[in-house]
């Protein structure tokens, strides 16, 4: 069971996508586990063959806990981890047993389902095979208490123990804008640019000259991240948070940016993210300017080390060239920990991030 | 496509984008991305909906014209009516 962010403690398998001897291949979703941030899809980071499940369908176990065994292409079967033994028995039936089929009745117990709970659609009312597997189903949106005690849990470890620095820089964006415009009116709508992914692209960018602030505070010491994933928040309809990552943000064009973040958006409010992507974002950017914030200065999600905020992108009067001129503006902050850096090489980074923006075609 | 179906097309997109809404709740002259609570994002999705719906096109410059249900709907049935280049 992978550890899906700082602030997850088990999981329930839901699905397994993939049997006992089926091929698999790095990147493949293998099962679908339940969490306090809705259903996520596990992906394998090997090529084999999956050999044997150790975790059944219905059962929850703690993070760390083997959940099946993948044996290289050709070597032989591995012994069989003993399946663990399923969830304590249920309390007693009620007095009235509910109408149910035999296999209904099975397939409750398998996957803990209460059959005193289920709505029968079969003859007379009785419970059916697909009725108990409907109940069974939990919903893949997340669920909003559990989330909001998945998230006080994080943000409270992050004030508790990271020492926050926060810093601003106001950007002009007149030229990002001025780009962004004509390189959207040639471009088809499904291929169209949002400025959120030129800022994001400009903070990977910035992130390669000041890689301290890209990383993870663990055991006490700073531990630079091997690539840049960028964790984006994004508030789901209901209440809630998730910051999954974009994967190498640094290397990518801002049009696959914006795509791969609509499609970020659609399936982390539908509930159907990815085990990577919720695991290995290095930073964090948030962006309130929608609602109209001047500027947002977040809270660093743990292990990582810094988070960059954006507020409105609005007119304001500026300076340029001597002369007071009304130029698009849009506030960066930075939270850092100052455990693992100082102001100066976080100012750092909102200047690289500055500059970047300047020259938009080299995004 | 009349002016109703239009209307139903862009409700459908806003109610697949934010299924918890009433499409009857819609006021139609108010901001759809207040009262919503959408985001660029969720608006490109909307627009793009529309657009595969309708097969129109949507320069990114129209989008203003776009930002009420009324707006929307007049926007769309004139686009929809006028001669493709």
């Amino acid at each position: 069971m992978p550890l899906l962010g700082a602030d997850m403690e088990a999981g329930t398998l839901v699905e397994w996508l993939k049997h006992p001897g089926d091929e698999v291949h790095r990147g493949d979703i293998i099962a679908v586990v339940d969490t306090q941030k809705g259903a996520i899809e596990i992906e394998v980071f090997e090529n084999g063959v999956l050999d044997s499940i150790a975790v059944p369908v219905g059962q929850k176990v703690p993070v760390g806990t083997v959940l099946a065994v993948i044996r290289g292409v050709g070597e032989p079967g591995a012994p069989p981890v003993p399946v663990r033994p399923p969830a304590p028995a249920p309390p007693a039936e009620p007095a009235v047993r509910p109408r149910a089929s035999p296999a209904a009745r099975q397939a409750a117990s398998t996957l803990g389902v209460d059959l005193a709970r289920v709505a029968g659609t079969g003859p007379g009312g009785a419970i059916t095979l697909a009725d108990v597997e409907a109940a069974a189903k939990p919903a893949g949106a997340p669920k909003p208490a559990a989330m909001r005690s998945a998230i006080a849990a994080a943000m409270a470890r992050s004030k508790r123990e990271i020492p926050h620095y926060y810093l601003s820089t106001a950007i002009d964006l007149g030229a990002a804008m001025a780009w962004l415009r004509a390189a959207n009116e040639a471009r088809p709508l499904d291929d169209r640019l949002l400025p959120v992914a030129l800022l994001i692209k400009a903070v990977a960018l910035g992130l390669r000259e000041v890689p301290e602030l890209n990383g993870f505070w663990v055991n006490g010491g700073f531990q630079p991240a091997p690539a840049i994933h960028v964790g984006c928040a994004i508030s789901l309809r209901g209440g809630g948070l998730v910051a999954p990552a974009l994967h190498d943000a640094d290397k990518k064009a801002p049009a696959t940016l914006t795509r791969e973040l609509r499609d970020l958006v659609a399936r982390a409010r539908s509930g159907s993210l990815r085990s990577s992507e919720l695991a290995d974002a290095t930073i964090t950017v948030t962006n309130l300017g929608e609602q109209g914030v001047d500027a947002a200065y977040g809270i660093i999600y743990p292990p990582q080390v810094a988070l960059v905020g954006f507020g409105r992108i609005a007119d304001r009067p500026a300076v340029a060239d001597g002369r007071v001129a009304i130029r698009p503006i849009v506030t960066a902050t930075l939270a850092g920990d100052h455990r693992a850096s100082d102001g100066h090489r976080g100012g750092r980074l909102l200047a690289a991030v500055d500059r970047l923006l300047q020259e938009p075609t080299a995004l | 496509m009349t002016r109703d179906e239009i209307r139903d097309v862009v409700l459908q997109a806003l109610t697949k984008i934010a299924p918890e809404v009433d499409p009857a709740s819609i006021a139609p002259a108010v901001s759809l991305r207040d009262q919503l609570d959408l985001d660029s994002i969720d608006f490109l999705n909307v627009v793009l909906a529309i657009h595969e719906r309708l097969g129109v096109e949507i320069p990114e410059a129209d989008y203003a014209k776009l930002l009420t249900l009324n707006g929307a709907v007049t926007y769309l049935t004139a686009r929809q009516a006028a001669p493709r280049q």
